[in-house]
């Protein structure tokens, strides 16, 4: 652990070396693999924990999936997985079916998409792509992941308790969730939730503010900010954006855990439950959704501007052409990053809030339309003239701006307040945020983890069955949620244990059947998924320095694990890291470190 | 049956195993880098990018075909044949550009797919392209903006409808209430501590103009063609009252008053006679002869749409829409809420 400390930051001249091999052979177990400080283990540990969160709250999906397709049908793989309890017989339980889509809504977007994504990515990255020995903190960073995993750990062991884990929708909208009186997973479960959530926040400014950090301070010499790869404008956007809107969460945590347990009245007023009326007034559930929505929107920015930046880099190397418009796609992120702030109002069109209000939301709102379609225009263009190699990586980039046009143009109908009406809270909302943000994200996710699995765990993996993922992952997504758009056209609210109460419902069984079946199947590709990445992590091939010949610095260090990344001095850069096909030269690809030719321009930092 | 899982998995995990240990070791033999992408992978997947692309439209058009019908029907408020006007102009836009952008980016896929003797062509941006597609966008956008907002301010203005029935819909875990003016057309006020068995929505015993007040259940009518301005109140935690027929939502919050006004314009009958309504029905019916339930008519509905606990998904209530004069001899009939208040 010690080693953190022998971080010379003042490096970048480059004339000392460290003997780094001497210093990896006095580590203990634990400061190597448990409390690691080293940028890349905290990666991998971001990575195997979101791995098996998603597991878990995709097996989630599936049983409630199950219950929607076929109400009433028993299931002895319910039962098997959740017992007698909540799946007495092997029939869901209405109480468990609430809490299953809630804690598969909180991990998948804060666990897995938020901390997984934005912590396996920036941590692997930042350090490897700005050129830096590790990140600004080490110790900071150590801290973070294991905030992130007591979080983790509160949030499961929340499904094991005797009143299941919260169930009021992963908003947990008050008084619903105030109220132990309303449903049984607003009790202890409801605690264990806004617990887990706070020490996530907590992981999350920790992990962001030393991103910040890292990007804007150490990056190496020629490392201007205008050389920088995408990914790292993408991460270094995210991060603000998580520093500025994760406090607020905490805010509207807390005032939520007064009116729990101190009785306060913040969220509460005029409430007649359980059969007496509270003494709680003058407090309104509309504060906490502007409290909620004010990070709530931000933080799907925060899950699909990482995404976006893998992508950007993906594209580009396997196209083996710059990205088109480089500056107009930093310029895009900023606008997004920047609106993403004053947007949150379109989740509460028809909360109560004033209207005039709504119509300001409504304008800012389709606003962020511009921004997205120059992002998606560019990466179609960088494919134009392109030479595409399509490596599972590359297959998952084109299935993420494929997601995030077709999830995209839904949203400019969810944007007017005047449409929202009629589909707010439906199955159309459902289909348009899992694809342009689930499934774009997750795309992203993978794509990164196909690209970078080399530096990850320093061999390859395999090719073939990453085709048969993409391929299958691909089509039972859309299978699952395109369907889902004719629901709520409808008028199928979201959140509903059956539809099978309302006759006007009955003709849609055969969209629920369908859905439900390639989600299923969806899940059993992801199996092979789970094969091939615990597979290659012991067996795969091991990996050249520079299989995908691509230009970022991260492909200049060795393939192996060792501190402070680069043996000897840091590298030194003089181009953008988008040089592919130049004219001119000899190869198709001129990494950053190569000096810029006689009179030739460089397309980065003017 | 447990056992035999447990073998099944053995054997499995062994075959696996033999599976990966016959795969290394014909790759020492062979030595190639699996993990290298051919001009062949890359021919292959263009073509499936192609393909993918194709079978994403023809499967659009096949959902379209298919599903379509089981869309709620026409809007049955006045305000509501202006959403749907605008929805399908919106939508058709959202599709056409939907095509597009996807048709390019799998287009380009295929053709683009790498060969071994291509090199890329070197462009790193172009302004007037950019330009271009900045500028269409925010022109598209301008336009669905400034209909949108004209509708939206219409449609919750204050109703200043002389003529305009007050309506309140009180909800509670799990089921609506409805409450009309009576006589005097005043709510009477309300006072959450005084709700107890015989005053479920919490009349104000004290307010007169309560004394009138006619409170229903499950069932609620409403006269074709007057404006009817609904006030929504929740006994405990936020409902949504979703009336998808008549185009109008709006959220239940405890402590406030929030409002939706609209004009329904098709009675319940009307709606029973309309040829998109039979073939729906239908269809509905159809389905339901399939599971052996009885057949039913058409209804407007209301149900919730904001997660409230267990039985959300079954908090509903039926709406009548009928000719004023059906509606005044329905409503003769209601008993005032007087006679609950003073058991």
């Amino acid at each position: 652990m010690a080693n953190a400390h022998s971080i010379d930051l003042s490096e970048h001249a480059g004339h000392h070396e460290h003997d780094h091999a001497h210093e990896e052979h006095h580590q203990s177990f634990v400061a190597k693999y448990v409390f690691s400080q080293d940028h890349k283990m905290i990666s991998r540990q971001f990575l195997l924990t979101a791995v098996v969160m998603a597991v878990i709250a995709m097996t989630m999906s599936i049983i409630f999936r199950m219950q929607l397709a076929w109400p009433g049908e028993k299931f002895a793989f319910i039962n098997a997985m959740l017992g007698d309890k909540w799946g007495k017989d092997g029939i869901l339980d209405p109480n468990m079916y609430l809490a299953l889509v809630t804690i598969h809504g909180t991990i998948m977007v804060f666990f897995v998409l938020t901390g997984g994504l934005s912590g396996t990515f920036a941590n692997l990255l930042i350090p490897f792509q700005v050129g830096a020995r590790d990140m600004a903190s080490g110790f900071l960073n150590m801290l973070s992941y294991w905030f992130f995993f007591v979080s983790s750990v509160i949030m499961l062991s929340s499904l094991f308790i005797d009143d299941g884990p919260a169930s009021g929708g992963w908003t947990i909208y008050p008084p619903l969730s105030a109220l132990p009186e309303a449903m049984p997973g607003s009790k202890l479960g409801m605690t264990m939730w806004l617990i887990s959530m706070t020490l996530f926040v907590v992981s999350s400014l920790l992990g962001g503010i030393n991103y910040i950090v890292t990007i804007i301070n150490l990056r190496t010499k020629g490392m201007k900010m205008t050389r920088m790869p995408l990914t790292m404008w993408a991460i270094l956007i995210t991060a603000i954006l998580g520093v500025l809107s994760f406090p607020v969460l905490v805010s509207c945590v807390v005032l939520l855990i007064c009116d729990r347990s101190l009785g306060t009245s913040f969220y509460l007023s005029d409430i007649y439950i359980g059969g007496r009326a509270l003494d709680n007034v003058g407090g309104s559930p509309v504060l906490f959704e502007h409290l909620f929505w004010f990070l709530g929107h931000p933080e799907v920015y925060i899950v699909i501007l990482p995404a976006l930046g893998i992508t950007s880099e993906i594209i580009a190397t396997n196209s083996r052409k710059p990205i088109f418009g480089y500056r107009a796609m930093i310029g895009s992120m900023l606008a997004i990053g920047f609106l993403s702030f004053i947007v949150w109002g379109h989740h509460m069109f028809i909360t109560g809030m004033n209207p005039f209000l709504g119509s300001v939301f409504v304008f800012t709102t389709l606003l962020i339309a511009i921004p997205s379609a120059v992002k998606a225009f560019n990466y179609i263009t960088t494919l134009w003239k392109g030479n595409i190699q399509y490596t599972p990586a590359m297959l998952f980039s084109i299935g993420l701006v494929s997601s995030f046009v077709t999830g995209g143009v839904t949203g400019i109908i969810l944007a007017d307040s005047t449409l929202d009406i009629n589909v707010h809270d439906t199955y159309f909302v459902v289909a348009h945020f899992h694809i342009v943000m689930g499934l774009s994200a997750i795309f992203g996710m993978f794509a990164g983890v196909y690209h970078w699995f080399p530096k990850l765990f320093l061999r390859m993996m395999n090719k073939k069955l990453g085709y048969f993922h993409f391929w299958t992952t691909f089509v039972c997504a859309y299978g699952v949620f395109f369907p889902m758009h004719f629901l709520g056209l409808a008028g199928v609210p979201r959140r509903y244990y059956t539809n099978s109460n309302f006759p006007m419902f009955d003709n849609l069984v055969d969209i629920n059947e369908i859905v439900t079946v390639f989600a299923i199947l969806g899940a059993l590709s992801q199996v092979i998924f789970l094969f091939n990445f615990f597979y290659s992590i012991f067996k795969g091939e091991k990996s050249p320095q520079n299989p995908w010949n691509s230009n970022t610095l991260e492909w200049t260090t060795p393939m192996a694990n060792i501190h402070g990344n680069w043996p000897g001095a840091l590298p030194v850069v003089h181009r953008w890291a988008y040089d592919y096909s130049k004219p001119g030269a000899e190869r198709d690809f001129i990494p950053q470190t190569v000096p810029l030719a006689e009179g030739e321009h460089d397309n980065g930092g003017h | 049956m447990k056992l035999l899982i447990l073998i099944g998995l053995v054997l499995l995990i062994i075959a696996v195993h033999q599976l990966m240990r016959v795969v290394e070791l014909s790759r020492q033999f062979k030595n190639t880098k699996e993990w290298n992408v051919t001009e062949s992978d890359n021919t292959f997947n263009g073509k499936l990018m192609l393909s993918f692309g194709i079978l994403f439209f023809v499967l659009l058009l096949w959902q379209i075909d298919r599903w379509e019908d089981n869309s709620l029907p026409g809007a049955a408020s006045v305000h509501g044949l202006n959403i749907d006007s605008l929805w399908n102009v919106n939508m058709w836009i959202i599709t056409i550009a939907s095509i597009l952008t996807n048709g390019a980016l799998f287009y380009f896929a295929y053709k683009y797919s790498g060969k071994d003797k291509t090199k890329a062509t070197f462009l790193a941006h172009d302004n007037r392209l950019e330009m271009a597609w900045t500028i269409v966008p925010a022109v598209v956008l301008a336009g669905i903006i400034i209909f949108g907002l004209k509708f939206w301010n219409e449609i919750t203005d204050r109703s200043t409808d002389p003529n305009k029935i007050t309506i309140e819909l009180y909800a509670k875990q799990f089921d609506w209430s409805v409450r009309y003016a009576g006589q005097d057309k005043t709510l009477g006020l309300t006072d959450y501590r005084q709700i107890d068995g015989g005053n479920s929505v919490g009349m104000d015993t004290l307010d007169a103009n309560g004394y009138d007040d006619i409170i229903v259940k499950n069932e609620f009518h409403i006269p074709v063609n007057r404006e009817i301005e609904f006030k929504m109140r929740s006994r405990d935690v936020i409902h949504s009252a979703f009336m998808p027929h008549f185009r109008a939502q709006m959220n239940c919050v405890p402590g406030m008053i929030t409002e939706f006004k609209f004009t329904p314009n098709k009675t319940t009958a009307d709606m029973r006679k309309d040829p998109y309504v039979i073939q729906l029905m239908k269809g509905i019916n159809d389905a339901r002869a399939k599971d052996n339930k009885e057949a039913v008519e058409f209804d407007y509905i209301l149900l919730c749409n904001k997660i409230c606990g267990a039985s959300h998904y079954n908090m509903q209530m039926t709406i009548i829409v009928e000719s004023e004069k059906d509606y005044n001899t329905w409503i003769a009939k209601q008993k005032v809420v007087k006679t609950l208040a003073s058991k």
